[in-house]
């Protein structure tokens, strides 16, 4: 079973295909719309963002936790990526993110500038909270918890984390746009076959 | 009458049980889906789904991390309980589940979008009654994330539009909302009333367990042609492609205005949480799965 480990080399992003599953190991950047906004507001001043994102994975989630001496995450399915994905691969720019880890895709445009920063998406299966939780080694750091838990920057330690398809790799494979096609087929198909006419 | 406080208990036990425990229906579902998947990459995330469901039960673990909004579904006897009552339990029972679950506080102003931290607000927890004469409350939680809910769908076709029309509307409206809301879905299918009618009753069907036909005759048959329909699509699990987009589709029907098909889609995503209890006028729970 293929499995990644952080910090990410080029030369690994470059060998992976849509299609393909691994397994991350090691920092994981748990953030949302609030966070990524302010990263990059950040970013744009020319000030450090208090994680250093070069060659790691950036995961769209916000998670359930508590804090019992330290934090512990309960629950961490991902989020739609759509929703801020313009920012999620300025972020790839500007700050070195190799892998972008969410639900749902991105736009066309938004897909050929994360190739163009060299990085590429994965899939995590929506609503599955509580498997990446138990992923989770430990809680590295929490930041900003000011925008509340779930918006609020999280830097944890994996092991095992997946299965993570690939759905958009640096050759110009995207799996949403490969589905999207054959659904298209599929949908002229079915209804040629039942209703005839367009109500 | 139902003492205040054992509704408060009920609620929030359900309301636990609901985030970290699916219902016996959708666990199967979800096994013969996973048996049933031709294609690798929706076998592997079925995979993933079933070990989380099993992960999220052991360890008393919200199977997703978007708790959803709380639904309450009530079918009260007036003589043994006070719907008053009931209204008031459910409030408690929301803040008290959001400490004790935790459940993430996703309750805001609609238009401040100011978060009240408690899941409660104007119009939240959602609270629906039906009434029965025969001595029992039946209380039924159901938690429903955002991603699903936000693919809700109300069209009012033209009578003339038939059968035909409705599957057209229900397939178009499954492609387009792709893999947002994480299939493999449920769909509740609300045909005809007043438009909230429709809306109502689509919802409502959700609560129905997965597998049992609808009424009669004429909604278990438009159930399967949807069923049919839906899973020849190719969308698949999480709209990455494959043969399982729904694991049902669930047909409420009301009598319309000669004018009016009014056609209401609930969408709901493979984490379907809902869980009952049937109380009786003694205070006597009796949970169900």
């Amino acid at each position: 079973m293929a499995e990644l480990t952080t910090p990410i080399s080029e030369g690994e992003i470059e060998k992976l295909r849509a299609g393909d599953v691994v397994y991350l190991n090691g920092l994981l950047v748990v953030a949302r719309d609030k966070a990524h906004a302010r990263l990059l507001e950040l970013l744009s001043r020319g000030q450090p963002p208090p994680i250093e994102l070069k060659g790691l994975a950036v995961y769209h989630a916000g998670p359930v936790a508590v804090k019992v001496d330290g934090w512990r995450i309960l629950s961490m399915g991902p989020t739609t990526s759509s929703r801020f994905e313009a920012k999620a691969v300025e972020l790839a720019h500007k700050a070195g993110v190799r892998l972008i880890i969410g639900k749902g895709g991105l736009n066309p445009e938004a897909t050929s500038r994360l190739r163009q920063a060299k990085a590429i998406y994965a899939s995590y299966p929506g609503g599955v909270g509580a498997l990446p939780a138990k992923s989770v080694i430990k809680v590295v750091k929490v930041e900003w918890l000011d925008l509340g838990l779930p918006e609020a920057l999280w830097l944890v330690e994996v092991r095992r984390f997946g299965p993570l398809l690939i759905s958009v790799d640096l050759h110009g494979g995207d799996l949403y746009l490969e589905v999207k096609r054959k659904v298209e087929e599929n949908r002229l198909r079915i209804l040629g076959l039942g209703p005839r006419r367009q109500p | 009458m139902i003492e205040e406080s054992l509704l408060v208990d009920v609620v929030t036990r359900l309301i636990k049980r609901s985030a970290t425990t699916l219902p016996s229906d959708v666990k199967d579902a979800l096994k013969r889906a996973l048996d049933e998947e031709g294609e690798e990459l929706a076998k592997r995330q079925l995979e993933a789904i079933v070990e989380n469901v099993e992960v999220a039960e052991r360890e008393q673990l919200p199977v997703c991390q978007d708790t959803g909004l709380i639904c309450l579904y009530v079918d009260l006897d007036p003589s043994i309980c006070d719907p008053l009552a009931v209204e008031r339990a459910a409030v408690k029972a929301a803040r008290r589940a959001t400490q004790e679950v935790p459940l993430r506080p996703n309750v805001v102003h609609p238009l401040t979008r100011h978060n009240t931290g408690d899941n409660v607000g104007l119009g939240q927890p959602y609270v629906e009654y039906s009434f029965n004469r025969e001595g029992y409350v039946k209380l039924t939680v159901l938690l429903k994330g955002a991603g699903s809910e936000n693919m809700t769908k109300l069209s009012m076709l033209p009578p003339l539009a038939g059968l035909e029309g409705i599957v057209r509307f229900v397939v178009d409206s499954v492609v387009e909302a792709g893999g947002a809301p994480c299939p493999p879905l449920v769909l509740g299918v609300g045909v005809g009333g007043v438009a909230e009618e429709a809306l109502r009753l689509a919802k409502a069907s959700l609560l129905r367990p997965i597998g049992r036909r609808g009424g009669c005759e004429e909604a278990a048959k438009l159930e399967a042609l949807l069923l049919e329909a839906v899973n020849s699509t190719g969308l698949g699990c999480m709209g990455l492609g494959g043969r399982v987009t729904a694991l049902d589709v669930h047909v409420e029907l009301a009598y319309c205005h000669t004018a009016s098909l009014p056609v209401a889609i609930a969408f709901q995503c493979w984490a379907l949480r809902r869980a009952s209890a049937k109380l009786t006028s003694k205070g006597e729970v009796t949970w169900l799965s």
